[in-house]
């Protein structure tokens, strides 16, 4: 059925406006030329991978590792933290214990 | 099951309020959801912070068993489907107070699905109409990191402790249709995750805070659109937020306008909400699974330790005290709507029973009006609770062992109980101290009797010649005389045989 739906779907394309959208929801400041660049680029990926679409997956459940193995769970116990000079070692502003950014307020 | 009769009087008629709630419950737990670092509230600013939940590259999440059993247990409560196969999703967005730059989430594959809450809708009345709220999914989560505004004139601080705490976020359908009924569910729901154990509700510190969503309509018409007002944190806010967020979008509509989904914030002290612009972008997440973490596989031991160590909720609990224990339905809502009150109740009436040698049913009514009465009153005045309470279980229930074998009249328990709460001491003990027994010493109640009839020769006169309600005035002189300290119902009858 997912397959089916793919193949008959038009074939997915990004314009200037959605790359634009793309980088600011990303927060990658892009320039107008390097958007429209990006464009025909952002295309050939997605282009590349739709030819998965091609392939017939109906009844095999997707693949979450490549060997199996189930998510390991651990126990409820304190083990980390109080590791604050680490923590801040890379902040370009830190104060009386926080990091310092610009104001951000609603 | 009634329906609501809950209505916005608007220029053109009225309307209905549509009401859904998602509800953020931090789980109870030491450790953070996916890292060791811990969850204690009100530590110094960044020093519960492991380098994953500074989202440092290179570190991976691992989930922690019992933030997953208590998200399990909470379901299991509310008789929700429980999925035995759930998934970690990633909610992309930016913002200080996220250092990974997404939140894991579950949004594909939650670990519980649809459940069901029963509310009582006149808390003050417990046999008034219920009704049944639909809970659409429980899933897990993390929590995000905490921004202070008010402590630089340009900067922002971010303390990370909470970031990555777990979350429960419990979403409610569109079932609710009055302010009533929204705060009826999250009292509820509370109540049920404190008996549960798998979140402390604290509201004022955070544990719980509410997303509410409401939309109006005139009644049996679609759904209309919906706006969401983010980070409620009390039940009166809750139901503020509803009540002033339905009349403005029906002031709205009614100027021929029209409604925007859109995120909106509380202001407490001005008493309305106002839109947040900058979370217009916010909706478009970008969701993903996370590659950093498996599908999470329950199985059947995991899913049968969680049923088996669920503790009696409190509908069940309650139907049992009115049963088994014969209390009142007033009374049997009121104990067990706080865990608390039902675990010092308990108590009570176990150390009753067997102080006084008597089942269960037999001491449970006695215990529950003197701890409703008598012990909640004093608490009240001495600004205590029960976890602060001067007096224990067991010294209550000694107290009311002393009543119970006419040791102490209820006159003179009060004023013992009064000297407990002062110093402590044990309810015999302070009978033994300053002689508080109850006499049934006749001898001494008759000689005292008969000086208040020769005093009061007159009333004496006035009662013989039919005036029956002076009665109680012979009755309260010669407990006077007795120090208080006389069996009342042997006055009764001396001063009956007496007054003839």
């Amino acid at each position: 059925m997912e397959r089916a739906r793919n193949a008959s779907a038009a074939r997915m394309s990004i314009d200037l406006q959605t790359v634009k959208k793309i980088a600011s929801l990303a927060r990658i400041s892009v320039t107008d030329g390097e958007a429209q660049a990006l464009v025909p680029e952002l295309n050939n990926i997605l282009g590349w991978v739709e030819q998965l679409g091609e392939v017939d997956v109906a009844g095999v459940e997707p693949m979450t590792a490549v060997i199996p193995n189930t998510l390991r769970l651990r126990d409820d116990v304190v083990t980390d933290g109080n590791v604050r000079e680490k923590v801040l070692a890379n902040a370009p502003q830190a104060e009386q214990g926080f990091f310092a950014v610009p104001k951000v307020i609603e | 099951m009634t329906e609501s009769t809950y209505r916005i009087h608007g220029a053109t008629g009225d309307w209905e309020v549509v009401i859904g709630l998602e509800v953020h419950a931090q789980i109870t737990s030491n450790a953070k959801l996916f890292s060791g670092a811990a969850t204690a509230f009100g530590a110094e600013p960044n020093t519960q912070v492991s380098l994953v939940d500074a989202a440092m590259p290179g570190m991976l999440p691992a989930p922690n068993r019992e933030c997953i059993r208590q998200a399990v247990r909470t379901g299991m409560a509310i008789e929700a489907q429980i999925n035995k196969y759930s998934r970690f999703d990633r909610k992309n967005y930016f913002y200080a107070d996220l250092p990974q730059g997404y939140q894991i989430s579950q949004l594909y594959h939650p670990i519980v699905g649809e459940g069901q809450i029963t509310v009582t809708l006149d808390e003050k009345h417990p046999n008034s109409a219920t009704k049944t709220i639909g809970v659409e999914r429980i899933h897990v989560e993390q929590d995000a990191g905490k921004l202070m505004h008010d402590q630089h004139p340009t900067r922002s601080y971010v303390d990370l402790n909470r970031s990555g705490v777990a979350l429960m976020e419990i979403v409610s359908k569109p079932d609710m249709r009055s302010p009533v009924e929204a705060g009826a569910y999250v009292r509820k729901l509370r109540s049920i995750l404190r008996y549960v154990g798998s979140c402390d509700g604290n509201m004022e510190e955070g544990s719980m805070r509410a997303d509410v969503n409401v939309s109006v309509r005139k009644p049996g018409e679609e759904f209309g659109t919906r706006t969401e007002t983010k980070n409620v944190n009390s039940v009166r806010f809750v139901m503020a937020v509803i009540e002033h967020e339905a009349n403005r979008q029906v002031d709205v509509l009614e100027a021929g306008g029209k409604i925007v989904q859109e995120t909106r914030l509380y202001d407490p002290d001005k008493n309305e909400t106002r839109s947040m612009r900058s979370k217009e972008d916010a909706h478009d997440y970008r969701y993903f699974p996370d590659p950093d973490l498996l599908p999470l596989e329950l199985d059947d031991a995991f899913l049968a330790e969680c049923r088996a160590s669920l503790p009696e909720l409190p509908d069940a609990k309650r139907t049992r005290y009115e049963t088994e224990l014969g209390l009142s339905a007033y009374n049997a809502a009121t104990l067990t709507a706080e865990v608390e009150t039902t675990r010092w109740f308990e108590s009570l009436v176990s150390e009753s029973a067997r102080a006084q040698g008597k089942s269960e049913s037999d001491v449970a009514r006695a215990a529950a009006n003197w701890l409703l009465s008598e012990l909640f009153g004093a608490l009240n005045r001495l600004g205590k609770d029960l976890e602060t309470s001067p007096v224990s279980p067991a010294q209550g229930a000694e107290l009311l062992a002393l009543v119970a074998d006419g040791t102490l009249s209820g006159t003179l328990a009060k004023q013992v109980f009064e000297i407990m709460l002062e110093t402590g001491d044990a309810a015999g003990k302070i009978v033994e101290e300053k002689g508080l027994k109850q006499t049934s010493d006749t001898g001494a109640i008759e000689e005292a009797a008969a000086k208040v009839i020769a005093d009061n020769a007159d009333k004496v006169e006035q009662y013989r010649g039919g005036k029956e309600a002076l009665f109680g005035f012979f009755v309260g002189q010669t407990m006077k005389a007795m120090g208080g300290k006389a069996n009342p119902k042997v006055v009764n009858e001396i001063l009956k045989k007496a007054l003839g």
